[in-house]
């Protein structure tokens, strides 16, 4: 019956009005917004047809001749591809796994100890360097490390050991660039986790002292248990972005040293040096291409899971 | 309260312990930086880096501030850069986050989905780096800088997760009252988000001032007083930009003081952000814990 479904058009389309009118001061207030997210994450989505094309810098990412996927067979043939996934996810994974594992850890002893003022002052310090810019990351751990200078090697020197040179050594990265992290993020996590635990019923507690439970026995059934959804959640979330590596420190650190290059290249520094130094968009464009699709459906399978367990914590 | 055992004063002093180790790892490198910062090149050059300088010298200070200009003139671009782009960003956040959670408003699945899908899907830096470039025009201009960081879905999330905790009741009032939704907005709910404004300012700022990506892709050596970490990035990976911004080209290569004028600058570039830490602290770890699991 048309006239029916005309009337129920209609109708919405009204309804749609009166509702603009009545709500125009809620979504004047959420067009700043929108814009800034469209200028800036939705309008350079077009460009990612650069990736299929041979660019031209002169002619623009459209009038450039189209290749199809040859940017991806090359990158795909020449094992770049697979070498840059294979470090980016084997880097973030080991640090979700040794960040989440020390955060709690962490989290447990700040909660043991009953003296105040040492809690908040060692806190303080545990978030210090959370603080700080990747390029002053990137200055500390030449201090340290440096052939020449460093404080290690002057430590080294003192024993009468050999001088180290890791900065010549890509062996080497892999261990320390995941130390590095840890010293930066753990102290983070461990503020998350201690705030879970701090919400855990001090009744259960005193309960579980009351019926003589030691320090160990209540850490083991009662803290541990509670902090289980907590972990999980933020073990899901980690994993939604394991293609996403941490480009500042990678770069601060490993810069343009290219004989780390084969342990430290991650998807992100890869792109960055092929835009920046190469102007080569159309490879770039092609491995961000490859690291958004791949991210995305990581992304939506996490969120399922989370959905499945805790949905109240899910994304949408 | 119930007496402590044997165990749990174990457990303590073993926390003790071990806390006190990391957090002396975690301040260690700071002091590394501080203490070379205020050696003489010579013993440095000879001894190595150092937390206690053995030969107390500010010739590296004297230096970065015998050219004053580039050091001032990046303070206060960075200066100026943190404050107008955390209000800007606070006041975009603020009333975005707002509507959002206003459960009348019939949009706000819909707006909240397209701005966090923003997240999920990104196109990367090449097309990124083209638009800014070749569309917005935006090569060597401070706004490059300024712009891209003025908010993130995060944020954003964050925001509503404080404004979550106002009763829906006060908008309700301010209804009644016949005021309009920006008014119940400005006045009614903004003085109530105080601590949330100064937790999400705070992370803004901190934003702003350890910027140096954005600098890196769009303000080219055209630029001259460029935001302070990036200034330091320049100087730690540029032996020739140190010598000729900071030293003129006077300086001999030998007596130049590049490794201790690298610390200086670190402590004249982020000297400022640590000292107001301790005060920010705690609008920091609020807003961890209130946004940790949906970071």
């Amino acid at each position: 019956m048309p006239s029916i479904d005309k009337n129920v058009k209609e109708n919405k389309f009204a309804l749609f009005c009166d509702n603009v009118k009545k709500y125009k001061t809620l979504i004047l207030m959420c067009i700043p917004a929108m814009i800034f997210f469209i200028a800036f994450n939705y309008a350079p989505l077009p460009g990612l047809y650069v990736a299929f094309v041979k660019f031209n810098y002169g002619a623009g990412i459209f009038k450039s001749k189209f290749v199809g996927l040859d940017n991806f067979k090359f990158l795909f043939e020449s094992g770049k591809l697979w070498m840059l996934t294979r470090n980016t996810i084997l880097y973030n994974f080991t640090f979700i796994i040794l960040d989440n594992f020390l955060a709690i850890f962490f989290a447990i002893l700040i909660n043991e100890i009953t003296r105040r003022m040492f809690k908040k002052i060692t806190q303080t310090i545990m978030l210090l360097p959370y603080f700080i810019s990747a390029v002053l990351v990137g200055l500390l751990v030449y201090n340290i490390f440096n052939y020449d200078y460093g404080f290690l090697n002057r430590v080294l020197t003192y024993m009468g050991v050999p001088r180290w040179a890791p900065y010549s050594n890509p062996k080497v990265w892999p261990g320390l660039i995941v130390l590095i992290q840890l010293w930066q993020c753990t102290g983070y996590n461990t503020i998350v986790y201690f705030a879970a635990i701090m919400a855990i019923d001090t009744e259960v507690i005193e309960a579980a002292r009351m019926d003589g439970v030691n320090a160990f026995q209540r850490i083991r059934y009662i803290t541990l248990p509670y902090l289980k959804p907590t972990l999980i959640i933020l073990l899901l979330f980690a994993m939604g972005g394991i293609v996403h590596g941490n480009f500042g420190l990678f770069y601060n650190i490993v810069g343009r040293n290219s004989i780390l290059y084969p342990t430290t290249d991650i998807i992100e520094t890869y792109v960055y040096r092929a835009t920046v130094n190469d102007f080569n968009f159309s490879t770039a464009s092609a491995v961000g291409l490859y690291q958004s699709v791949i991210g995305f459906i990581l992304v939506m399978l996490c969120n399922k899971a989370i959905k499945k367990i805790e949905p109240e914590y899910s994304l949408f | 309260m119930v007496q402590k055992t044997f165990s749990d004063y174990f457990v303590e002093r073993l926390a003790i312990i071990l806390i006190t180790v990391f957090s002396i790892l975690c301040i260690f490198p700071f002091l590394l930086i501080i203490g070379t910062s205020f050696s003489s090149e010579a013993v440095v050059r000879i001894k190595g880096f150092t937390i206690i300088p053995e030969d107390f010298s500010l010739e590296a200070y004297k230096m970065i501030f015998k050219s004053g200009k580039i050091l001032l003139g990046s303070y206060i671009v960075t200066i100026l850069m943190t404050l107008v782009g955390t209000v800007c960003g606070l006041s975009i956040i603020s009333m975005t986050g707002y509507a959002l959670q206003r459960r009348d408003f019939p949009y706000r699945n819909g707006i909240s989905f397209f701005i966090y899908f923003a997240s999920l899907f990104s196109a990367g830096l090449a097309p990124y780096y083209l638009i800014m470039v070749q569309l917005y025009h935006l090569k060597d201009n401070y706004l490059a800088v300024l712009l891209p960081l003025l908010m993130s879905p995060w944020l954003i999330i964050l925001m509503k997760n404080y404004v979550k905790s106002i009763p829906y009741e006060i908008t309700e009032s301010g209804k009644i009252d016949g005021a309009g939704d920006f008014r119940i907005f400005a006045e009614l709910i903004l003085p109530m988000l105080t601590p949330a404004l100064a937790t999400i300012g705070l992370f803004l700022a901190l934003g702003y001032w350890n910027e140096w990506y954005q600098s890196s892709l769009f303000l080219s050596a055209r630029i001259v007083y460029k935001p302070l970490q990036y200034m330091l990035y320049q100087i730690i990976n540029q032996v020739a930009y140190l010598k000729n911004s900071v030293a003129g080209s006077y300086v001999t290569f030998t007596d130049f003081p590049q490794e201790t004028l690298k610390m200086a600058t670190a402590v004249i570039a982020t000297g400022p952000i640590i000292l107001v830490y301790p005060f920010a602290q705690k609008y920091f770890i609020s807003g961890i814990t209130v946004g940790a699991v949906k970071g």
